[in-house]
């Protein structure tokens, strides 16, 4: 099979990047497989538990860049209680030992903690990024020995974790010879920052390209920080609440008209609303706005934002904006990819912010549109359709009608044929959220016509375990469906049990599914990891035989080649 | 009373089945019934608790993890903004709740801003000693007294303050 020496083929792999296609080229042949281990550098593991560090180093020695995903996705929900599992600390203390060269790591959702990150950050000593993603676990003080010890530090990314401010000096333990960031985001962060240090910091480091602030730093030192580096690429405002006339605003307005490099502009997350205006001169340079944090801004000051903003491809913002206000991105933002607006009244005053109307506008004017996650009050299919019709190419779709099972609000019928449509026309629809009103059809329209779909998330519909049969059935290419509150049972969980080795997880929450039928299932399918999360009886769920009626609150299983996990705490039970 | 009620309206919201709380459902799940059949049984009696759902005002009540929305940003929607009135104030002020972990910050908080004392608070008979009487308008359009329910609660329901004085803090005090 090889005409080359090894040398040549390896050469050859390292165009190869993407982790699908290098998986692909690993299964050719047991050569291609040996080369093929030796030369990757990067590998992505969807599921912590599904692998162990140690098999992971076996095959990959030369590893550089790791990402671990943890918890499974409805924990953002909190679906999932905080001690579930998902524990960093066993992967850095194997890694360490192994002194693998990592050069990067990226978590999301797992647990960190500061012994994890002073572990980490003395044992590799070419480690030059860490992106942590809704992680949790770790204080400031952890931040701190990233930031001493990391030499070579590039990227420190903190993307909505909960951390433990202790409202230390972790920003002033970077070096003054630590000149070599290029993404720092602190934004999450709740306390107080060294500002004198933070400035320093960003003064000595010329390659920064990245900087999210936090809501401790004001408007002044945002002036400064940002007259200190006019290459910045991508900043988070962090507070931002002074008179348009005051002197640090003015001198804002200088220093944001020299940065011509910036794309990417986030944060507001304390917003006074004129201040947006600063920004007007370089808004027609945006490609991404997040304006979703800033509850404060009102929709007239948001729409005279995007209006400058022509070459938009990415806008995250809130509902507030209206139907009104998407009909502006709709005429004016023509490169838009992707769009999601989120809820800006959680509480529930019954406001109705944006409506199908605002859906179908964008469709119709943003032609380019691939993902979308819309949360809003009402839909129609007759929306639905015509969305579908001006927009083929989704490839993420996420609706979230706020009141579960709410009809169509002209027919008062189900939501079927509107999903319907749209997984017919969206040939490529690897995500689907589904919400409203919805029987078993809609599930049967996605059977038969997704046949891309990837992701499935189905809260509060369909009728019976035919529903649910349909996804498992006809979605050859499902990796992760998670149902919440659904009447699918046994039936539905026990048709196809190999279908789950082909899948990353299933999770199934206040659905019918029983004690019996878990058990079942853990019987045919070791290598199935089947948990059962039941926080309500700290101990076991009664086996008392009558296992056939018990529900189950909570069941997530996943497919592993380590079998049954060590670290699960006392309400989840691992059949 | 109000506690209770409030109570008894969480018990039933986190209550883990299908279909939801609040009058519009029940009218939907009677309309769909060929549509949709129930098939978890209920614990309690079906009449009885329709009847008390359809006697109680429909409001936006919370079911665990809904909306899909994240923690992180569920915490950061700042819109706790809230406004306080006091009688015979002659504008109202706003604060923000987030910024307050518990009751006795607030109140503080409210002292300084209003220049005056709050009395004590007990269970049984609300603020003593000083007539003046923290009270809220919640979710359901109802005025509570501050205090009685947990502090997490009060600050997720709490639409507005109202400082009352005088003969309406009197008159309340002793209807409680």
């Amino acid at each position: 099979m090889n005409y080359f020496p090894d040398e040549v083929t390896e050469h050859v792999f390292d165009f190869v990047t993407s982790h699908k296609d290098r998986n692909a080229i690993s299964l050719v042949c047991k050569s291609w497989y040996k080369i093929e281990r030796y030369s990757r550098q990067r590998v992505f593991i969807g599921n912590c538990y599904a692998i162990n560090p140690e098999r992971l180093l076996r095959r990959f020695p030369c590893l550089k860049s790791l990402t671990l995903k943890g918890k499974p996705h409805f924990a953002d929900f909190n679906l999932v209680p905080h001690e579930w599992g998902g524990f960093v600390q066993p992967w850095i203390e194997a890694l360490a030992r192994s002194r693998v060269g990592l050069e990067e790591l990226r978590l999301k959702r797992m647990v960190v903690t500061d012994e994890s990150l002073e572990l980490l950050s003395r044992s590799f000593p070419n480690f030059k990024s860490l992106v942590l993603v809704s992680c949790e676990g770790f204080t400031t003080d952890g931040l701190a020995s990233i930031a001493a010890n990391c030499r070579h530090i590039r990227d420190l990314d903190l993307q909505e974790n909960e951390i433990d401010d202790h409202r230390g000096q972790w920003l002033s333990c970077f070096p003054d010879t630590c000149t070599s960031l290029v993404t720092l985001n602190f934004a999450c962060l709740e306390g107080e920052t060294n500002l004198v240090a933070l400035e320093r910091l960003v003064a000595r480091s010329p390659n920064l390209k990245s900087l999210k602030l936090n809501r401790a730093v004001p408007l002044d030192a945002l002036a400064r920080l940002m007259a200190c580096a006019p290459q910045i690429v991508d900043l988070g405002v962090g507070s931002y609440e002074n008179d348009r006339e005051s002197e640090p605003y003015l001198k804002l307005e200088a220093a944001i008209k020299k940065c011509t490099s910036l794309r990417s502009l986030s944060g507001f997350l304390e917003a006074a609303p004129h201040c947006l205006s600063a920004f007007h001169p370089i808004c027609h340079n945006l490609t991404s706005l997040n304006l979703s944090y800033a509850a404060e801004i009102h929709s007239s000051h948001l729409i005279k934002l995007i209006q400058h903003c022509n070459k938009l491809q990415r806008l995250w913002i809130l509902d507030s904006i209206g139907d009104k206000g998407l009909a502006v991105v709709a005429s004016t933002c023509k490169e838009l990819q992707e769009l999601r607006v989120f809820p800006s009244d959680l509480v529930g005053g019954g406001n109705t912010a944006v409506t199908e109307d605002g859906l179908v506008a964008i469709s119709a004017g943003c032609t380019k549109l691939h993902s979308i996650l819309y949360f809003c009050q009402q839909m129609t299919n007759a929306a639905l359709i015509t969305v579908a019709k001006n927009c083929p190419n989704f490839i993420r779709f996420r609706l979230c009608i706020l009141e579960p099972n709410k009809p169509d609000h002209v027919t008062s019928g189900p939501l079927d044929e509107g999903f319907g449509a749209i997984v017919r026309a969206c040939k490529s629809l690897r995500r689907l959220s589904l919400s409203g009103l919805l029987t078993d059809q809609v599930f049967h329209y996605i059977g038969k016509y997704a046949h891309e779909l990837e992701m499935l998330s189905i809260a509060f519909a369909g009728d019976t375990d035919k529903g649910m049969l349909y996804v498992l059935d006809g979605c050859k290419k499902m990796r992760k469906l998670e149902i919440r509150d659904s009447p699918f049972g046994d039936t539905a969980l026990l048709a196809d049990v190999n279908k789950y080795e082909t899948m990353r997880s299933l999770w199934m929450s206040s659905c019918e599914v029983t004690l019996g039928g878990c058990k079942r299932i853990a019987q045919i399918a070791p290598w199935l990891n089947v948990e059962i999360i039941n926080e309500n009886n700290n101990n076991r769920m009664e086996e008392n035989g009558h296992e056939g009626r018990q529900e189950v609150d909570k069941l997530y299983l996943y497919r592993t080649v380590v079998g049954t996990r060590t670290d699960a705490p006392p309400f989840v039970w691992i059949l | 009373m109000a506690y209770e009620k409030v109570n008894e309206l969480n018990l039933k919201d986190t209550e883990l089945r299908l279909g939801l709380p609040g009058t519009e459902e029940v009218i939907q799940e009677q309309e769909f019934s060929c549509v949709r059949s129930n098939k978890r049984p209920f614990e309690s009696n079906d009449e009885e608790a329709r009847e008390e759902e359809a006697s109680t005002p429909p409001t936006k009540t919370q079911i665990v993890g809904w909306p899909p929305v994240r923690s992180y940003r569920k915490n950061n929607s700042s819109v706790s903004y809230v406004k306080v009135s006091m009688d015979g104030a002659p504008y109202l002020r706003k604060i923000d709740l987030k910024t307050y972990k518990n009751y006795p910050e607030l109140l503080k908080a409210l002292e300084n801003m209003f220049k005056f004392t709050i009395g004590e608070y007990c269970e049984r008979e609300g603020y003593k000693g000083s007539g003046f009487v923290p009270t809220y308008e919640d979710k359901d359009g109802d005025w509570m007294l501050v205090g009685d329910v947990p502090w997490d609660m009060f600050s997720s329901s709490c639409k507005r303050l109202r400082i009352m004085k005088g003969s309406d803090a009197l008159a309340l005090d002793s209807a409680l």
